[in-house]
């Protein structure tokens, strides 16, 4: 797991994202702008991110959930 | 010997849409979509822990920097586990202060290396030979190069085929033999006699009809 680690805590690289994903929905190449990460790793950390309910996927554009949220408060 | 013979049955060529793959790495697990829209270099070695490998992972995450200027991402694999990657790009940083900033492929299970012909049992029935296969944003296999277990690979070649595809492509031209950005680019040949007669008429440095070259 890139994004989050053994103990279900988000990753520097997970947080990242998931901050990122505060303001709203946004495109992976929004993310990785934001984030300053790779693409490659975005994509496949929202992935992750979206399997473990912590972001949501609407058509191409990714959001944060009610638990991702939560996690970053 | 059979059974890796008919797994190499096929052998990926140029011109084809590279393998797709999940795959377990370094940088957790990515596919081959992931990499859609920026150019890849997927690249094999033999073995973690090894001396050329660990000459050639230096020098990969040397010119890395020049890659991402190009759009290139970079992506190697070998059939070890992740936790000897991660053992082995530690002790790389720790001995030479070069930190490897591109994922690794733990391919264990050799998926990737056999959809990808790394297998050669002549050399190795075991290990992945040292190749390097260039694949473009659309996923297309542009280049392939296949080095023995005792050869390290040239970065300076490396570079200089992303720069002659990436010219290529832009400008619709060919690069002739030992060309470097800056060197003059052959124009297509052309393909009926009338274009072979104002060919030699449109300014070009023409050898002859069929080997015109232009500044871009």
């Amino acid at each position: 797991m890139a994004c989050i680690s053994p103990d279900g805590k988000p990753t520097e690289s997970g947080s990242k994202m998931l901050r990122a994903l505060q303001a709203g929905l946004k495109s992976p190449e929004e993310i990785a702008k934001e984030a300053g990460l790779p693409l490659f790793r975005v994509r496949s950390g929202l992935r992750e991110l979206s399997q473990a309910g912590l972001a949501k996927q609407r058509d191409d554009r990714y959001g944060l959930s009610e638990k991702g949220a939560e996690l970053i408060k | 010997m059979e059974e890796i013979k008919e797994q190499i049955g096929h052998m990926p060529r140029i011109g084809e849409p590279a393998p797709a793959f999940e795959a377990v790495t370094t940088h957790g697990k990515l596919k081959l979509e992931d990499f859609k829209g920026s150019w890849l270099i997927l690249f094999s070695h033999p073995a973690d822990f090894t001396p050329v490998c660990t000459t050639e992972f230096i020098a990969f995450s040397e010119i890395h920097p020049e890659l991402q200027k190009r759009g290139v991402e970079l992506l190697g694999l070998s059939v070890d586990s992740v936790s000897s990657h991660i053992a082995w790009a530690r002790n790389v940083e720790e001995k030479t202060k070069v930190k490897i900033p591109f994922p690794i492929i733990a391919d264990l299970n050799k998926e990737v290396s056999l959809a990808y012909g790394m297998i050669h049992p002549g050399q190795s029935k075991t290990e992945t030979v040292r190749c390097v296969f260039i694949i473009d944003p659309n996923q297309i296999i542009r280049t392939i190069l296949y080095y023995p277990l005792t050869t390290g690979r040239n970065m300076d070649e490396i570079l200089r085929i992303i720069d002659a595809l990436q010219t290529t492509d832009k400008n619709a031209v060919a690069t002739p033999a030992n060309w470097r950005p800056g060197d003059m680019v052959v124009v297509p040949p052309p393909n009926t006699q009338e274009m072979a007669e104002e060919r030699l008429k449109q300014g070009y440095e023409c050898t002859d009809w069929y080997l015109c070259k232009k500044k871009l």
